[in-house]
């Protein structure tokens, strides 16, 4: 065991609940970025799905809110260690997006308005296990937790959640995105605890 | 060649010394401590029994002595570190500390241009490394220093500052409550100001603005406008990361 | 539309401590040039965000990113791909740097 700071505590944390390992649990919701908050205005917002074979299907902001929503309820875990359970959302499954896509691509990848991107295999987008989540707690997505849109996939470190969300581009071969290339794992799994690469 | 990695080290608190109620100057005896130049920072990390962990970054209030370093820590409301740092932690406990870290926003003793230092907040804890290097090394360059903070009850070093130092000369402006007969009244930095306690920028001074961001970027907008060498200016900000 | 909140960064001065357990030498006076804009400047000057998950430097005249940082438990990755390269002052021979470092 290393050093210990005598009488340091932190911010509460382990209050009795499952968590991943190595996660602590936050009650309130830290916005962490790696550039400017992109600002979009929905008169310009789009969504898009490419396709391997260079199909485009896009949803301009009234087609997604025309779309069926769901309202998930989900546990956040942030490679950074914090965690923060049982968050309220509204949002379109990707199962609903995916409905006309005609597509046999494994890989997506994540971009983002801002430049931000995150690759992840197609079959962890589906199959209810990710959104377009468009409200947090009851209220329109700020821009700091990535409104006016954000992709929400829980069962992956957050950094796969990508805010500001653009488009998914569906390929054959696996592209690293931006967190991956900088030394994160390219899965993610908190409850494996893939942090980095060679986890 | 010289240098090598830094390395964690412990440190041992030795002194504390309250420069307002809510800042506190720490004093830390570190064994093997190389030594630093005015302007470096060091980060100090804090571990849980649990083994949690989390660092923050303090300038290095004094120039180097010895095995003493002096870092002055201001508590933030809500923060992890900055209430452990300033009323926690008592004489004889221990700490870690990385550094001394930071090349480029640093005073050498050595130099002949005239500097100007200028500090928003708790921006004065580098500045005051560099006006304590320059009294240590029995410097004349001169030197102006302007303070912005809220209120006079929120300086650091007052006392010593009040003393008498032959070619350095203090500005104070206060951006929320004067004292009784003061002449500027309350108001953020402006030209005037810098004018007022600065160096025309022909003299070619070397510049030093540390503080947030946004006064940084003021005050170093208006010594652009005032001509000054963008070159020669320095900036430090103190970021969102504090506490 | 609500007021667009400022954005939180802070200049390279924040780089110092990680990149110096990587480089024996200080990094922040290295003059670097964005390859997306050209601009050159010090490392100090960029733009930086983080520190978690890891620290991104972008460029003060275009935004786009100059320098990745990111420390895991035991390595740390560095990507200076938007950097076309650095150039990092060095002492010359047996002339002390003042960095108080000393010889290795």
């Amino acid at each position: 065991m290393g050093f210990v700071s005598r009488g340091f505590r932190g911010r509460p944390r382990d209050e009795g609940v499952k968590l991943p390992p190595g996660q602590y649990l936050v009650h309130d919701f830290p916005v962490l970025s790696a550039g400017p908050t992109p600002r979009v205005p929905l008169d310009r917002w789009e969504f898009a799905i490419d396709t391997e074979d260079g199909q485009t299907h896009r949803w301009s902001w009234q087609e997604l809110m025309a779309l069926p929503a769901e309202t998930p309820t989900v546990d956040l875990h942030c490679v950074t260690k914090w965690s923060k359970l049982g968050t309220d959302w509204k949002g379109v499954s990707l199962d609903t997006l995916f409905a006309d896509v005609e597509s046999s691509a494994e890989y997506a990848l994540v971009y983002s308005y801002g430049g931000y991107t995150t690759n992840l295999p197609v079959e962890d987008l589906l199959d209810g296990k990710a959104w377009i989540a468009y409200q947090f707690d009851g209220e329109e997505l700020a821009a700091a937790h990535g409104g006016p849109a954000r992709l929400l996939v829980p069962h992956l470190y957050l950094w796969k959640s990508a805010k500001w969300v653009q488009g998914i581009r569906l390929m054959n071969e696996d592209w690293p995105g931006f967190w991956e290339t900088a030394g994160y794992h390219n899965y993610g799994d908190p409850w494996r605890e893939q942090r980095y690469q060679g986890d | 060649m010289n240098g090598r990695r830094l390395v964690w080290r412990i440190a041992r608190l030795v002194e504390i010394r309250d420069e307002t109620p809510s800042a506190r100057t720490l004093v830390l005896q570190i064994p093997g401590w190389p030594g630093h130049l005015a302007g470096q920072h060091v980060d100090v990390r804090l571990t849980a029994e649990d083994g949690y962990s989390t660092q923050r970054s303090y300038s290095i209030a004094a120039p180097a002595d010895g095995e003493r370093v002096e870092l002055t820590v201001q508590r933030v409301p809500d923060g992890e570190v900055s209430p452990y740092l300033t009323e926690e932690l008592t004489v004889g406990d221990e700490v870690e500390i990385r550094g001394p870290v930071g090349g480029w926003f640093v005073w050498r003793p050595n130099g002949t241009a005239p500097v100007l230092l200028v500090a928003g907040g708790s921006g004065i804890v580098p500045l005051m490394a560099m006006i304590r290097a320059r009294r240590q090394a029995g410097s004349r360059t001169p030197f102006r220093l302007i303070y912005s903070l809220r209120e006079p009850g929120e300086r650091y070093y007052a006392e010593e500052l009040r003393l008498p130092h032959p070619g350095l000369d203090v500005t104070y402006l206060y951006t929320r409550a004067v004292p009784d007969g003061w002449a500027r009244p309350v108001g953020r930095l402006t030209i005037a100001d810098m004018n007022t306690g600065g160096w025309p920028a022909d003299f070619g001074p070397e510049c030093y603005i540390c503080g947030p961001t946004g006064f940084v970027e003021t005050a170093s907008d208006i010594l652009l406008a005032m001509g000054h060498d963008a070159r020669a200016i320095k900036t430090e900000r103190f970021g969102p990361t504090g506490g | 539309m609500t007021e667009p909140a400022q954005d939180s960064y802070q200049d390279g001065n924040a780089l110092a401590g990680p990149l110096r357990e990587i480089f024996a030498v200080d990094v922040t006076a290295a003059a670097g040039q964005c390859v997306h804009c050209g601009l050159a400047g010090p490392v100090a000057s960029l733009r930086v965000y983080g520190p978690a998950p890891g620290m991104v430097a972008r460029c003060p005249g275009c935004d786009e990113v100059v320098l990745r940082l990111v420390r895991g438990p035991d390595s740390a990755w560095l990507d200076l791909r938007g950097t076309v390269s650095l150039r990092i002052p060095l002492p010359g021979p047996g002339v002390p740097d003042g960095t108080g470092e000393g010889p290795a």
